[in-house]
């Protein structure tokens, strides 16, 4: 906490000391405010700047311009259109925008686009093959692992990373593997049956290839 | 096809209330417990699966218009002030700002039944609405709303209902801090007449914390007008209340507003009213001619659109030796935030065990914190905590086992109208709940278990209206190549609504699912239908679908007779095929009747019956936990939930599971994780986001068995349906506070049951 009215700002303590005791005041926000911001505003124009980015999404190039402040998450869904990653906390608390970059899941709204430079990410949008639902997408119908479908893209893309890290992952492996998305509707024991399931099918899919 | 008024008595979003309605002038005959039914019922796998697993549904967040603008809302920083100035000249200087709102350009328009308007220049909690920015992009808006400068002249606040209720406390509104001045009071029986005539009374204070609903989809709206047409798309479990609350505020025709919800990210009662933002949206999409998209961030979820009022609950119980209640009383009091709402908790002591002699007296409280809604079974929640809390007190203090107590207690009619109940199937709940936990063999004496982990079984009881009523509509519309269109101006929170009502045209009309098509959530092109909260819309709506299904059978029936010539009663429906009795040969398939009636398109629109008369519909149940508690850690951990319900019949297996686990680990959450903090000095709330306001992960999941006691309720309406959304969360924190009583021997009085309250209580008990 900075010292009292120092830089001309309203002070904290005195503040809280006048709310305390229920003494009715007046604070605006004056100079130390406004000169941060003119800075904002600064940067603002600065931060419009954009720059090339380019990553491969769900399996195609994409070349584009983006400002440096700009998400993944806000690249997926506003520049590209991929709605399909779900925004929730905005905060890297909850896993509703989980991807995989080069194969592992990640947070979207907790990376910068710019550093998504050459990599591979791929979205609910990409894990189809054709028509055919990959078969974590067929576990989740089958097993009901959702209600309101909210959070269901970011369960999937981290059940999806667990499997291709894990093929045979125990229960507690499953608990651990999602434990980064939450569920508000709590379908969390069928996203549970959900990702076992999803992890048969796919050993089951694999060793008939064999 | 014929209707008729009746008097009809339901729970709606204003309560229990007596109404007329439009109903069927026949019933069709229920699907009783025997009714053999190939569909319905059946775990058939939702609709909007596919939709959902690929990223294809979209959501109000998601809506994406030509031309698209994106507004955000500065709340207020301080917890109660009168605006003294804005400056948004730097906001509007921004490059890219396209508007901004404040209270100086924005008309009055009443809110929260006019104590307050849509920007108002006293702010009432840290979170109210000061200004609105829309721009070319999300990230512009919100660096304009820090360039709005407000001066604020502070004044004083409260955030404790203890203190807001005293007289010297700092005023939210000039008019005080108590709704309607005064307690809601009810009573029958002499209550202290009673007590005194017990043989045994048990006294105590329990308490509950505030909740924040965080749905995942945060609030929005996205408003476009054409012409003076405006539509919205909004994130609401009430279509028509949104429509028409909008209608309202622009003083406009509600024909003229089109509201459009296809896909919600949960609600769980906090998106049953209109949002200010969605008039906001409306406005200045008007003013600038664009489509505008507002949503809410994490924190403003956490601060401004609703949460689980708390409760300070003082409950007294009298029985007889033999467990018999003679006397019960509740004295109560909750925080609604800084707006009128209601904080009552107490039908559950009301109304759950037969008891002669009944007082409560409940004071909901005005503070400057974040205004409460309706959230998952409102007050019962709260109410049913604190009241089976007492009840298995007042068990250990008469040394009966907690079960039997409640047995002895059971009430064949309910208590508050003496009328009885549709159908009460509780007694088998505890029977086959009881048995499934091990509640015999398994449950130690209370306080008995040593050892670091102390595990320990509890109960509690359910009740809940969730009966549903008229008015609901649902339209099909059968094609000339036997597909079908039902269409209901129902909502689906993720809770089923899309699958049960193709199940049911499926059913009637045996045509197969694939070949159905489900359009909900949309005022324009659906029927009437109301809210969807209070477990209404399943027992409101299933039984309008199947009426609709069924005249179309009987219009597919009537139209057979005439063009197969013979009577009605010589013909057979099957597999979307009417055939003669007389002649099996002789026969038609569907697409051929409509195609002789030279129509493309037969349509039928069908009612919810009235519910009948004389009687109570209420959902029963009961929860059994186990936990385990760390005695060093202070950790409680929820091994096993045992859910016993009577629900009427069910629609769809698969479904209700998943809400019942859903309703389930919610209310264990509330038990032992969640609460909304507030520092009281600057009364700022300090868990505005996920990270600090706990919430459940999928570590926290119990063994959950569910069983269901009942087959159908056909008292109720032709499908024998009870609401179940919110019967899943009602009991659970009670059963688990038991349980921790159970395994620990000292009662955690207030939730959430943390570690530092157990570690509290063991420490005091020594």
């Amino acid at each position: 906490m900075s010292k009292d009215s120092k830089n001309g700002g309203i002070s904290r303590r005195k503040f809280l000391q006048g709310m305390g005791s229920g003494i009715i005041g007046t604070y605006v926000l004056t100079p130390a405010v406004s000169s941060a911001t003119e800075k904002l505003t600064k940067n603002a124009e600065k931060l419009r700047l954009t720059m090339p980015l380019t990553m491969k999404v769900n399996g195609k190039q994409v070349h584009i311009q983006v400002e440096p402040r700009t998400t993944l998450a806000e690249v997926l869904r506003e520049q590209l259109g991929l709605t399909g990653t779900k925004v929730v906390c905005n905060n890297g608390e909850c896993g509703g925008c989980t991807v995989l970059m080069d194969q592992k899941a990640v947070y979207s709204c907790h990376i910068l686009a710019l550093d998504c430079s050459g990599k591979e990410i791929t979205t609910i949008e990409g894990l189809m093959k054709a028509d055919k639902l990959n078969p974590v997408q067929e576990a989740f119908i089958e097993h009901d692992g959702l209600q309101c479908g909210f959070c269901t893209p970011g369960q999937i893309m981290a059940a999806e990373a667990l499997l291709l890290k894990n093929s045979r992952p125990t229960r507690d492996e499953v608990l651990e593997g999602m434990s980064g998305n939450i569920c508000r509707c709590a379908a969390y024991p069928n996203i549970i049956e959900s990702v076992l399931s999803a992890a048969d099918k796919l050993r089951n899919e694999s060793s008939s290839m064999k | 096809m014929s209707r008729k008024i009746v008097k009809s008595r339901y729970f709606g979003d204003e309560g229990l209330i007596e109404t007329v309605s439009e109903v069927p002038a026949e019933k069709h005959k229920a699907w009783g417990p025997d009714a053999e039914l190939k569909v319905v019922g059946k775990p058939v796998s939702r609709l909007d699966g596919y939709e959902k697993v690929t990223g294809k549904a979209v959501f109000t967040f998601d809506v994406d218009l030509p031309r698209m603008t994106y507004a955000r809302i500065l709340r207020s920083a301080v917890p109660h002030a009168k605006i003294k100035n804005i400056d948004t000249s730097e906001a509007e200087d921004l490059p890219g700002v396209l508007k901004v709102l404040t209270y100086k350009n924005c008309p009055k328009i009443p809110w929260h039944w006019n104590t307050t308007v849509l920007f108002d220049e006293r702010v009432r909690y840290q979170g109210d609405e000061v200004a609105c920015v829309a721009a070319e992009s999300e990230a512009v808006a919100e660096e304009a709303l820090r360039l709005i400068r407000v001066d604020y002249e502070v004044l004083p606040f409260v955030t404790d209902p203890a203190e807001a209720m005293k007289s010297s406390s700092a005023k939210v509104h000039d008019w005080g801090n108590i709704i309607d001045e005064g307690p809601a009071v009810y009573f029958r029986g002499d209550v202290e007449k009673g007590f005194g005539e017990s043989d045994l009374t048990f006294e105590d204070t329990y308490s509950t914390q505030v909740v924040v609903h965080n749905p995942t989809e945060p609030h929005c709206s996205v408003a476009s007008w054409e012409g003076d047409k405006l539509t919205v798309w909004d994130s609401t479990q009430a279509l028509f209340g949104v429509r028409d609350a909008i209608a309202k505020s622009l003083s406009m025709p509600s024909s003229k507003v089109r509201v459009i919800k296809k896909y919600m990210g949960g609600g769980f009662g906090g998106k049953l009213e209109a949002g200010k933002y969605s008039v906001i949206a409306a406005l200045i999409s008007k003013e600038i001619g664009r489509p505008v998209r507002i949503t809410m961030d994490r924190k403003e979820m956490n601060l401004s659109v609703g949460n689980r009022p708390d409760s300070v609950q003082r409950l007294k119980a009298g029985a007889k030796k033999d467990g018999t209640l003679l006397a019960l009383s509740q004295y109560s009091y909750g925080n609604v935030g800084a707006y009128p709402n209601g904080a009552d908790c107490g039908t559950p002591l009301r109304s759950l065990y037969k008891c002669p002699n009944v007082r409560t007296e409940e004071y909901s409280v005005l503070t400057n914190l974040g205004r409460s809604r309706a959230y998952r079974a409102p007050g019962h929640v709260q109410g049913t905590f604190a009241f089976e809390s007492l009840i298995d007190d007042l068990a250990y203090k008469l040394g009966m086992d907690p079960l039997e107590l409640r047995k002895k207690n059971f009430t064949e009619v309910d208590p508050i109208s003496g009328r009885p109940y549709t159908s009460k199937r509780i007694l088998e709940a505890y029977e086959q709940g009881s048995k499934a936990i091990g509640w015999l063999e398994k449950r130690k004496p209370t306080g008995s278990e040593q050892g670091r982990f102390r595990r320990g079984i509890g109960m509690a009881s359910q009740i809940w209206w969730g009966g549903g009523g008229p008015p609901a509509y649902c339209t099909i519309k059968l094609n000339q190549d036997g597909s079908a269109h039902v269409l209901a101006g129902t909502q689906d929170l993720g809770t089923g609504t899309y699958t049960f009502l193709a199940q049911i045209a499926s059913e009637v009309l045996e045509i197969p699912i694939d070949k159905i098509e489900v359009t909900i959530g949309d005022t324009e092109t659906c029927p009437y239908c109301g809210l969807s909260g209070g477990s209404l819309t399943a027992p409101s709506v299933s039984p309008a679908a199947r009426d609709a299904a069924e005249q179309m059978k009987s219009k597919l029936l009537s139209a057979g007779a005439a063009l197969l010539e013979t009577p009605e009663s010589n013909l057979k429906y099957s597999s979307g095929r009417i055939s003669r009795l007389d002649e099996p040969d002789k026969a038609l398939s569907i697409s051929e009747v409509i195609g002789k009636l030279h129509e493309k398109v037969l349509v039928t629109t069908g009612a919810r019956e009235a519910n009948p008369e004389g009687y109570e519909i209420n959902s029963f149940g009961a929860q059994f936990a186990e936990v385990e508690v760390d005695t060093e850690t202070g950790r409680v951990r929820v091994l096993k939930i045992v859910a016993a319900h009577d629900i009427g019949r069910v629609l769809n297996y698969k479904t209700l599971l998943n809400q019942f686990h859903g309703g389930i680990i919610q209310g264990a959450s509330y038990a032992l994780l969640e609460e909304r903090v507030v520092d009281e000095y600057t009364g700022k709330v300090l868990t505005t986001n996920i990270h600090d306001y706990k919430l459940p992960t999928v570590k926290d999941t119990p063994e959950i068995e569910l069983i269901i006691v009942s087959d159908s309720d056909p008292l109720i309406s032709n499908t024998g349906v009870k609401g179940i959304g919110e019967p899943a969360i009602i009991p659970t924190a009670g059963a688990i506070a038991n349980a921790v009583y159970n395994a620990l021997g000292v009662r955690i009085k207030s939730l959430p049951i943390t570690p530092d309250k157990v570690l509290m209580a063991l420490s005091e008990k020594i």
